[in-house]
């Protein structure tokens, strides 16, 4: 790969242009999931669980199909009984027969609000109608919710066939610990052995959910024909396709996935619940079946992420060189194994360089929906246990929390704990960035207290495809197979003007459906800037290329004396002084005649992608009276390699913090003793809202990645990775008592206050 | 039970349309009139994303019933717009990436012109609680915030010069 561009050479990367899609957002005209409309449309809804384990014992559907303007019903028995087979396609790997049993529940309903049968009429009423009228007799289970519960050999099992993986002998009897799986190297006895000083803690944190404001929704036809077409919002339209391919045993070549605008997903949206069933009722109707979720289904149905408990114990000298460190991860996964624990024991300790390290993880199922990946799947959960006994031993040493990071903090050159070397790593600038900011010295207010974390997120590369037309009046079309879920078309536009030379401006970015497209992985991972941008600016490359030939051609020399230069041809044959450099422009409009279209399509598989650190520091202030605890100031650094968009940039950033402030403070699944969750909607489960909130300062550090054109590196999930510790630190500054059970809401706090004074 | 005939003003055009006695003027903007705009995120006036005007009063559209509509003047984010130019808080919103999935952005501007319009001049802290019934998910309201604080910034000076 060439060297990365410098900055000064940079026109458009860099800069903040309005976004191209922008004028549709701001004006309601955008189509979004469930604003989309077809002739005959009938409305889709799903008769769901009230129990959070049972047995199903018989579904009849037979009232129901008799309602006038009931068109279809269909239950586990319309889908294919499919075998276990793990298959890539989201942001991990899923299982297609988890999968499809997690659309729709076949032997036993896993958590309340598990999908048991769905209904397409004429009107939502009539469906509404219709789910009442279908009779499900049950034998209600024992249930388990807790993980430390259900790792128990007592506790009730959800899955016969679950037999622990990871273990040195197959075990005799199932269990609901999927898997164990351990990261480590060194001694761990012996490293325990030179500390002089010792910290350790149990930390807990509870489900919590996405919180994407959209709920999930689709409209999917299904022809006579067999021709299948999907209109959806998620992370990914051909992660949409395949998924409803294996679940409903269709061929890929039949399905045709278009995107909607997406509401929102932070990995959410990286798996299917409707399109599937949604087809299926398609088929059997002959209508077009729109189904859109409530809120309650979202809370209930789709991915939180994993409540957890974490046991950190760190060793250090007496000079702040951390010689060992065991940590213990275990990960509610809800009603099907995968929960993130294997991303989250990688980066648990992945910003530091220690010698003796053992880092198990349980990934435990439990009568709860099934979780899905949330922003750096895993990783805030284990740094909020890794960051807060940090911060522990900062204090038992007695330094500065910056300085202690820094001595055991990983350079380039380091091999990380989870495997590979570090290259081009830019966490201690990252760490200085907030050592030097102004909020590091600020005096705190009494009632407050200070808190710094760190956090540690991958990036991935992976598969895209992008192509690149050049009108007939030089102006570009730039098309990609990746959702927009936070201003990537703006990205997407200005990498491709800034090869192609032409104002952002002239380049209009499209999300194309799965027939229009190559493949592309659904947006994730944080992947989309750096590896589809990478697609993206090649194909502009090779655009350049082609129209250097062309100018070749119509100078009548070779194409090694053509430059392209600001967006120009310019000849560098001697012998054809008087040629004027050719435009973009110019050079489209004689297309015909030096070999038709310009345009250019790269398809890739990339790597290289550059790991992300964040540095975040927190000023909190209790309320002693209430418990309630407010985030006063917040500054968040990371090293995002080079800044494409630097607004969308730091609104990642910005955006990141405010879901980890959520997470540390008010978020959590909240489940009475059936297993029913409690608090599902936005008054219960309480995300934050604009007055909980200060402005949240972005500090962009840009150590760039060698191995993306302009330096990108991907940026939307390492900034939800420090907050919950940082939140906590502050807490425990201010208070001088470690609260280790999230989220610290206000009777939490208060019960410390009320400690402290008696 | 049968549908109710309702007449009503969108965005200074008289409107009809026919709604179901349960139905919700979300409902009725969204399926009958096809304003899609304005977006259901919770249906229990939690979020705020289907802020509208109604008789210049900001509120829900799916904790109001559609019947209720008769007579009454209803202003949407379509309407916002005036001609082929965006209001300053939708150039605003542009200009400072205040919207990253743009799910919310429909109910978070009108909520803002509904405070600029009896407001031209609020704190930050006025503008945080304001839009404390519009929920974003992606921006942390930090551009947000922004954008509507520069919007009323540059609502006063056109104020000021006319």
């Amino acid at each position: 790969m060439t060297d990365v561009m410098d900055r000064p050479a940079l026109k458009v990367v860099g800069t903040r242009p309005i976004r191209p899609d922008g004028v549709d957002k701001v004006t309601g005209r955008a189509q979004f999931g469930a604003d989309f409309h077809l002739p005959g449309m009938l409305v889709g809804k799903i008769k769901r669980s009230p129990h959070a384990h049972a047995r199903i014992v018989s579904i009849d559907t037979r009232k129901a199909r008799a309602l006038a303007g009931v068109k279809a019903v269909i239950t586990a028995a319309d889908l294919p009984d499919l075998a276990s087979q793990e298959y890539e396609a989201g942001e991990s790997a899923s299982n297609l027969r988890d999968l499809s049993q997690n659309c729709m529940a076949r032997d036993k309903a896993l958590y309340q609000g598990h999908a048991l049968a769905a209904v397409a009429a004429v009107s939502a009423q009539v469906a509404d109608e219709a789910l009442d009228l279908i009779e499900v007799v049950y034998e209600v289970l024992p249930h388990v919710i807790d993980v430390e519960a259900a790792m128990e050999p007592s506790a009730p099992v959800l899955h016969a066939h679950l037999f622990t993986e990871g273990l040195a002998e197959r075990p005799a009897t199932a269990s609901n610990i999927a898997k164990v799986n351990r990261l480590g190297r060194g001694d761990l006895e012996a490293g325990f052995g030179e500390a002089d000083v010792v910290v350790q803690g149990r930390y807990t944190t509870k489900a919590v959910h996405q919180g994407y404001i959209e709920p999930h929704a689709c409209v999917a036809q299904v022809s006579q024909d067999g021709q299948c077409q999907v209109w959806s919002s998620s992370q990914g339209q051909f992660m949409v396709r395949t998924y409803c391919a294996k679940i409903l045993g269709l061929e890929i070549a039949d399905i045709r996935v278009t995107p909607a605008e997406i509401g929102g997903g932070f990995g959410g949206k990286t798996t299917v619940y409707l399109e599937p069933l949604a087809l299926a009722l398609s088929r059997q109707s002959g209508h077009p079946v729109k189904m859109v979720m409530t809120r309650e289904e979202v809370f209930r149905a789709t991915g939180p992420t994993s409540g957890a408990v974490i046991e950190v114990k760190l060793g250090a000298k007496q000079d702040g060189t951390i010689v060992a460190a065991d940590v213990v991860l275990k990960y509610q996964a809800g009603a099907f194994p995968g929960s993130p624990v294997g991303a989250g024991s990688m980066t648990a300790l992945a910003a530091y360089d220690i010698p003796n390290v053992a880092i198990t993880g349980y990934d435990v199922v439990t009568n709860s929906p099934k979780v899905a990946a949330y922003r750096a799947p895993g990783a805030p959960i284990s740094a909020f246990g890794v960051e807060s006994a940090i911060d522990d031993l900062a204090r038992e040493l007695g330094m500065d929390p910056i300085v202690l990071r820094e001595k055991n903090g990983v350079v380039s050159g380091v091999k990380a704990v989870y495997g590979p070397t570090y290259r081009d790593i830019g966490y201690l600038e990252t760490l200085k960035a907030i050592k030097d900011h102004p909020h590091y010295a600020a005096p705190l207010g009494p009632n407050q207290g200070r808190g710094v974390a760190v956090g540690f997120w991958f990036n991935v590369g992976g598969e895209s495809t992008a192509a690149v037309h050049v009108n007939e009046d030089g102006s570009a079309v730039v098309v990609t197979g990746n959702p927009d879920i936070g201003g990537s078309r703006a990205s997407m536009a200005m990498m491709a003007a800034e090869v192609l030379g032409l104002p952002v401006e002239q380049v209009r970015p499209i999300v194309a459906d799965t027939a229009s497209i190559g493949f592309s992985m659904l947006t994730g991972g944080s992947r989309t800037t750096f590896a589809t941008g990478m697609a993206v600016t090649q194909a502009a490359g090779k655009i350049v290329e082609d129209v250097k030939r062309r100018a070749a051609l119509i100078w009548d020399t070779t194409v090694d004396k053509v430059a392209w230069e600001s967006g120009q041809a310019v000849c560098l044959d001697a012998t054809k002084s008087a040629v004027k450099p050719l435009t973009l422009a110019a050079i489209a409009a004689q297309a015909g005649r030096t070999g038709g279209p310009i345009s250019a399509e790269v398809s890739l598989n990339a790597q290289g992608a550059g790991p992300g650190f964040a540095v975040h520091l927190c000023d909190v202030e209790i309320d002693r009276e209430t418990g309630h605890v407010t985030v006063v100031r917040y500054t968040a650094a990371q090293d995002v390699g080079r800044a494409i968009h630097p607004a969308y940039v730091e609104g990642q950033i910005q955006g990141g913090v405010a879901q980890g402030v959520g997470w540390a403070l008010n978020e959590e699944y909240i489940f009475d003793a059936d297993g029913q969750m409690e608090n599902a909607g936005f008054l219960d489960y309480r995300v934050p809202v604009a007055s909980d909130l200060p402005m949240i300062d972005a500090v962009l550090v840009e150590v760039p990645n060698p191995r993306h054109p302009f330096g990108a590196k991907g940026v939307g999930e390492a900034p939800i990775v420090p907050p919950l510790a940082a939140v906590a630190n502050a807490v425990r500054d201010a208070l001088g008592v470690r609260m280790c059970d999230l989220p610290l809401s206000p009777p939490k706090i208060r019960a410390v206050v009320d400690g402290l004074a008696s | 039970m049968s549908k109710r005939h309702i007449s009503t003003t969108v965005n200074g055009d008289a409107a009809e349309f026919l709604a179901e006695p349960g139905a919700t003027l979300l409902d009725a903007l969204r399926d009958e009139l096809r304003l899609t705009g304005a977006k259901e995120g919770c249906g229990s006036g939690d979020c705020g994303a289907c802020s509208v005007m109604v008789d210049g009063r900001l509120v829900c559209a799916c904790l109001m019933l559609a019947p209720e509509a008769e007579g009454r003047r209803i202003e949407t984010i379509e309407g916002m717009a005036q001609g082929g130019r965006l209001h300053p808080l939708q150039q605003k919103f542009l200009e400072h990436a205040a919207l990253q999935c743009g799910f919310c952005t429909p109910g978070l501007l009108v909520a803002a012109k509904a405070l600029l319009d009896q407001n031209p001049d609020p704190s930050e802290t006025e503008v945080r609680y304001w839009l404390a019934g519009n929920l974003c998910r992606c921006t942390g309201y930090d551009k947000v915030i922004r954008a509507v604080m520069d919007a009323a910034a540059d609502l006063r000076q056109v104020r000021r010069a006319s």
